[in-house]
């Protein structure tokens, strides 16, 4: 059960106050990596106010009985650090120490601090796949009937240890595993399909073994249904993956579509261009 | 010298395996993994008994170390297992990011290290793999010296919460550390109490410190020899006792001199004991193929090598 469950109207509101938060935390250290975090926000946001089975407090590292979520590309960590303190984790003004010193809100998700809802390091990417088939073979040991979900980047499919990760999990038959690829088709250097053709996805991860869909990541009308469907679809001797398209800095129009906001912070013109483009009707910014 | 005997030479990766079985029985969260060398790790019985808490992961060491670290989460204690070259180097930055940043409870269990693997060659001979292990934080690095205390250490490392990188290796050695010994982690072990020069021998090369100690003996020097099974944390109280005594120290270890024992003990006595110290190991070298024997003899890893190191080092004091 999750312990918001809110309407698609309250989801919206939700999200433009946490693409708010991302603007503001980059724009406050000018550093950190707003690009990818605007385009998953919608899924974050569906996630934990929606979709997951948890309990924000007391956070529980070995989340038995809760459905559990893996950051892979961990360095749009500012989108989700937003909607941990919103959905409860921890108070939303530590969103003001983000990539500080003395931080628990690291420029890359981090255990060492002791976060609320981090439960493995991540931001060297291609490791996150590994990390949450083990904790799905783990609950399946464990007899908890509850779900893994793990996002990556498209881009950081070009790490081999992916591959591997989808192999085992397809031969493993784990199948209480929901993975999503952000298909924003960016990465730091240019588009995708420049730096190093991922081409069909659909077609590599069905040939590995997967249950394949496809959601528009930027749509809650269609983004939850699809999570719904990803749902249905385990407990069917396949892991499940979700090919996600988003759009690299949704919400902020002149960040959108372009690799070039992958890891650049918004100057004060900028930014304030952006809160005007992420009206909420009652704002609470931290 | 004290007087050491053993009734058969056995490996030390079977010690592992052993203790891995007994864990089996003895504790239900015990989980393993192993990259396709089931049999060259000798985890055939926690298999065969244990088939639904055994993991084969295929040539995907990478892999291997995110499953581990994502097993914990729930309560599981995953033991990996892999050739030492195969469980570090390949895989450095996933123990670092995933095990050893994240404090995830996962014990790496590595065959093969060293230059005793023999005819395999260099790919195979890691010879730096206790150096980058030691230098990760929250890394704890184990090297026991025979079957019967791998064994024991393989059973500890499990009631120890925390990353645990255990070293061992292929060859036949003698077994002479009792079979009821309880492994104490970060405890050195002393085998002979001497007051002329410490010898301070990790993993294979503590056999060869006793027969190092009978030749001093022979020449009239008292030595002391501890296995220092535990490279990280260090004993640093029984090394600053001893070398207080003795004044020289010898270290000996399978592993290069860079980043190994050696390193870590002159890192201690510079600071906080100032004292002649000599160290057996390897020279910024790689392996190559041979038998074990010949490449300990080459690689200036021997018996007398040991003894040589010593007298450097009283001739120093």
């Amino acid at each position: 059960m999750n312990p918001h469950n809110k309407s698609i109207d309250e989801l919206k509101q939700i999200a433009a106050q946490v693409r708010r938060d991302i603007v503001r935390m980059v724009h406050a250290v000018n550093s950190g990596h707003p690009g990818g975090s605007l385009g998953c926000t919608d899924y974050f946001v569906s996630l934990y106010f929606k979709v997951l089975n948890y309990k924000a407090k007391p956070f529980n590292m070995d989340g038995e009985g809760e459905d559990l979520f893996f950051l892979s590309n961990g360095h749009i960590s500012p989108v989700w650090y937003s909607v941990l303190a919103r959905a409860g984790f921890f108070e939303v003004s530590e969103l003001a120490t983000f990539r500080k010193i003395n931080s628990r809100l690291q420029g890359h998700p981090a255990t060492e601090e002791g976060l609320p809802g981090i439960r493995v390091a991540s931001g060297s990417l291609g490791q996150g796949l590994s990390v949450a088939v083990g904790a799905a073979q783990t609950k399946k040991l464990n007899k908890d009937n509850n779900l893994v979900y793990v996002l990556m980047g498209d881009g950081e499919l070009g790490e081999g240890q992916v591959w591997e990760a989808a192999m085992y999990a397809a031969h493993n038959k784990v199948d209480n595993l929901i993975a999503t690829v952000d298909r924003n088709y960016q990465q730091i250097d240019g588009g995708t399909e420049e730096v190093l053709a991922l081409g069909d996805l659909r077609t590599k991860f069905e040939a590995f073994g997967w249950h394949v869909l496809e959601a528009d990541g930027n749509n809650f009308e269609t983004l939850l249904p699809a999570l719904e469907d990803a749902k249905k679809a385990t407990g069917n001797g396949k892991p499940v993956m979700i090919l996600m398209n988003t759009e690299m800095g949704f919400g902020v129009d002149f960040m959108m579509g372009s690799h070039k906001w992958h890891g650049v912070a918004p100057n004060d013109e900028q930014l304030e261009i952006a809160l005007q483009q992420l009206a909420v009707e009652a704002a609470s910014d931290y | 010298m004290k007087e050491y005997t053993y009734t058969e030479k056995k490996d030390t990766r079977s010690g592992f395996g052993v203790g891995l079985l007994e864990l089996g029985r003895t504790n239900p969260n015990v989980v393993a993994l192993c990259a396709d060398l089931i049999g060259s790790l000798k985890m055939d019985a926690f298999k065969k008994e244990f088939p639904e808490r055994f993991y084969q992961v295929g040539i995907a060491e990478a892999n291997m170390m995110g499953l581990a670290a994502g097993m914990t989460i729930g309560g599981k204690i995953p033991f990996t297992g892999t050739f030492a070259n195969f469980s570090t180097g390949r895989v450095y930055d996933q123990i670092r990011q995933s095990i050893a940043y994240s404090g995830k409870n996962v014990k790496i269990c590595a065959s093969h290290a060293g230059l005793t693997l023999g005819e395999d060659g260099a790919t195979h001979q890691i010879l730096e793999d206790v150096g980058m292990m030691k230098m990760l934080p929250h890394m704890t690095v184990i090297n026991p010296c025979d079957f019967n205390q791998t064994k024991a250490a393989t059973i500890a490392i499990a009631d120890y919460e925390g990353p645990v990188y255990l070293r061992f290796g292929r060859p036949a050695v003698p077994n002479f550390t009792p079979a009821d010994q309880k492994f104490e982690i970060g405890k050195a072990v002393m085998l002979n109490e001497g007051t002329d020069i410490t010898i301070l021998a990790t993993g294979h090369l503590v056999w060869k410190a006793i027969e190092a100690g009978h030749k001093l003996a022979e020449k009239g020097i008292n030595a002391e020899v501890i296995n220092i099974h535990t490279i990280k944390p260090l004993d640093d109280e029984a090394i600053l006792k001893s070398v207080g005594k003795t004044k020289c120290v010898v270290t000996a270890e399978e592993h290069q001199l860079h980043g190994g024992l050696g390193d870590s003990v002159a890192q201690l006595l510079g600071r906080q004991l100032p004292a002649p110290l000599e160290m057996v190991g390897v020279n910024d070298s790689f392996g190559e193929s041979g038998t074990p024997d010949q490449l300990m003899e080459k690689y200036g890893l021997s018996t007398d090598n040991i003894v040589a190191a010593a007298e450097r080092a009283i001739s120093r004091k």
